[in-house]
């Protein structure tokens, strides 16, 4: 396994970490005074999503993880496995819970996907910024009001529930940020 | 790389604080010297990495280091009776690295012969002051920060409580990490103490280093009766700026840490390093009691600039040389 020195550290880094694949979000050189210099690290647990800091003795190594992100297409789900297939390989990866976890609300048939892969097996889905979808059920329209405010649950295709303006209708389709799970506009007719 | 606007703007600031340094200087009659960058010997401090080259004319070709500062050359002049010197130089430190570090800088360095390290300290003062509008600096000793801040008594715990404090203090430290008293003490230093000295909003010149941090400061006893380095470092926007020395003017003593600091070295498997014989030849013949100080000058910039990286304020920084 290849493995890197802290002097490669820099955002991104994919390392290994008591058994986890973990990526760095900040790397500092720190040199106390006259003394031996060291590493402040801060990462994130690609497991766990869970951000921790560890200090690093300079030119102390560790061990690269095979992390790789791709875009796959959603295909479908079985109740255990969600299905994702690269677009132009045609592979089929097989996620599981844990890995959408955080996306489950956002996964559209045929809907491009971020997918982080560790040796091969789906680690974290991530949805695209923004998606559109059909809202499947809300209180009925209020006609003449677009001024937004107040707003109502409605529920869209995915399962997610987001709050809308109160003259969204069922069968609208919405642009949804779904790192905020918040309602944006209504998509733009093609 | 920087836009062509900020390129500019840089230059010019920089030029601006460098013209502002010597005219400091020239109204003190102190004057400024250029020495050797290249130099067969090399300082030894354990952690202070050295670039190297070689010089190639057949059999006189030898290994040449790069200087880390121009403290030993300066000092030969001082021992020849310069006077009053000051150098602004382009230093070489390998390894060093990040927001704060770059391998090449460039360093103010300069000497005062008959100073006690309290007027040096006080000259220092009255150049941030003048040079880039500092508030005047408020001083406290080592021991009282550790106190203040840790509630801790440093001539009192020993190195299990200060590696306890450190696993406690610092987020990310693991239990297996070694290292030495000073180095436990450097750790709360700088992962602890440093950060809330950036809060007071004022520079901060730290005095009274323990003796085992005196470097090529004299040791003195303080009032309290402990044994203490005759040191100060300023401090200020949560980056160490200076360092200064009562210079240690006894070779005999100098060259007995030069050895003991390759010592560690070869105990922590790095080369030793040649120790300076002109150096302490030029000390044995009378180097005259002075206080000296080395500031960085990209670091003033960045705090002139607020600046968080010291490569936008180096115009071409290290990773596009």
């Amino acid at each position: 396994m290849a493995s890197y020195s802290t002097n490669e550290f820099k955002a991104g880094l994919k390392f290994m970490m008591d058994g986890d694949p973990c990526s760095i979000i900040e790397n500092e050189f720190v040199k106390p005074g006259k003394g031996q210099a060291f590493n402040r690290v801060k990462f994130r647990n690609l497991k766990t999503g869970r951000v921790n800091e560890r200090t690093f003795k300079t030119n102390e190594s560790v061990e690269s993880a095979d992390v790789v992100e791709i875009d796959l297409e959603f295909s479908y789900s079985d109740g255990e496995f969600w299905h994702f297939m690269d677009p132009s390989s045609f592979e089929q990866y097989a996620a599981d819970a844990n890995a959408i976890a955080d996306s489950k609300d956002w996964l559209k048939e045929q809907y491009v996907y971020t997918v982080t892969l560790w040796n091969g097996t789906p680690l974290l889905v991530t949805p695209p910024n923004f998606v559109n979808l059909a809202v499947v059920e809300t209180d009925p329209g209020v006609r003449g009001d677009t001024s937004g405010g107040g707003g109502k649950p409605a529920t869209l295709e995915t399962g997610a529930v987001v709050r809308v303006p109160l003259f969204i209708e069922i069968g609208e389709v919405l642009r949804v940020d779904t790192r905020s799970a918040s309602y944006v506009e209504r998509a733009k007719k093609d | 790389m920087l836009h062509n606007e900020q390129l500019q703007n840089i230059l010019k600031r920089r030029a601006k604080l460098l013209a502002n340094v010597r005219r400091f200087f020239s109204v003190r009659n102190v004057l400024e010297v250029n020495t050797p960058i290249l130099s067969s010997a090399a300082p030894t401090a354990p952690y202070l990495d050295n670039f190297s080259t070689r010089f190639e004319a057949g059999s006189d070709s030898k290994v040449l280091y790069l200087h880390t500062s121009p403290e030993f050359a300066m000092k030969r002049l001082l021992a020849a009776g310069s006077g009053a010197i000051y150098q602004i130089a382009t230093v070489f430190r390998n390894g060093e690295l990040g927001r704060q570090h770059a391998p090449e800088f460039s360093m103010l360095e300069w000497y005062r012969p008959g100073f006690s390290l309290t007027e040096l300290m006080a000259e220092v003062d009255a150049l941030m002051q003048q040079v880039i509008g500092l508030p005047a600096a408020v001083i406290f000793p080592y021991r009282d920060l550790f106190a203040k801040y840790l509630q801790l008594d440093i001539y009192q715990a020993d190195d299990v409580l200060l590696k306890q404090i450190a696993l406690d203090c610092i987020a990310g430290l693991t239990a297996d990490w070694q290292t030495d008293r000073d180095g436990w003490l450097e750790m709360l230093m700088s992962e602890v103490i440093e950060p809330q000295l950036k809060a007071l909003e004022m520079p901060v010149m730290v005095t009274e280093f323990p003796a085992s941090q005196a470097q090529l400061a004299k040791i003195e006893i303080n009032a309290e009766g402990y044994q203490v380095a005759s040191r100060f470092e300023l401090y200020a926007g949560g980056m160490e700026l200076a360092n200064g020395y009562d210079e240690l003017c006894d070779a005999t003593e100098l060259r007995q840490r030069f050895e003991h600091d390759n010592q560690l070295r070869l105990q922590q498997g790095k080369p030793q390093m040649p120790i300076d014989e002109n150096l302490l030849t030029a000390m044995q013949s009378g180097l005259p009691q002075c206080s000296g100080v080395a500031l960085g000058l990209d670091r003033l910039m960045m705090l002139e600039l607020d600046e968080k990286n010291i490569s936008q304020v180096q115009g071409i920084a290290f990773i596009e040389s």
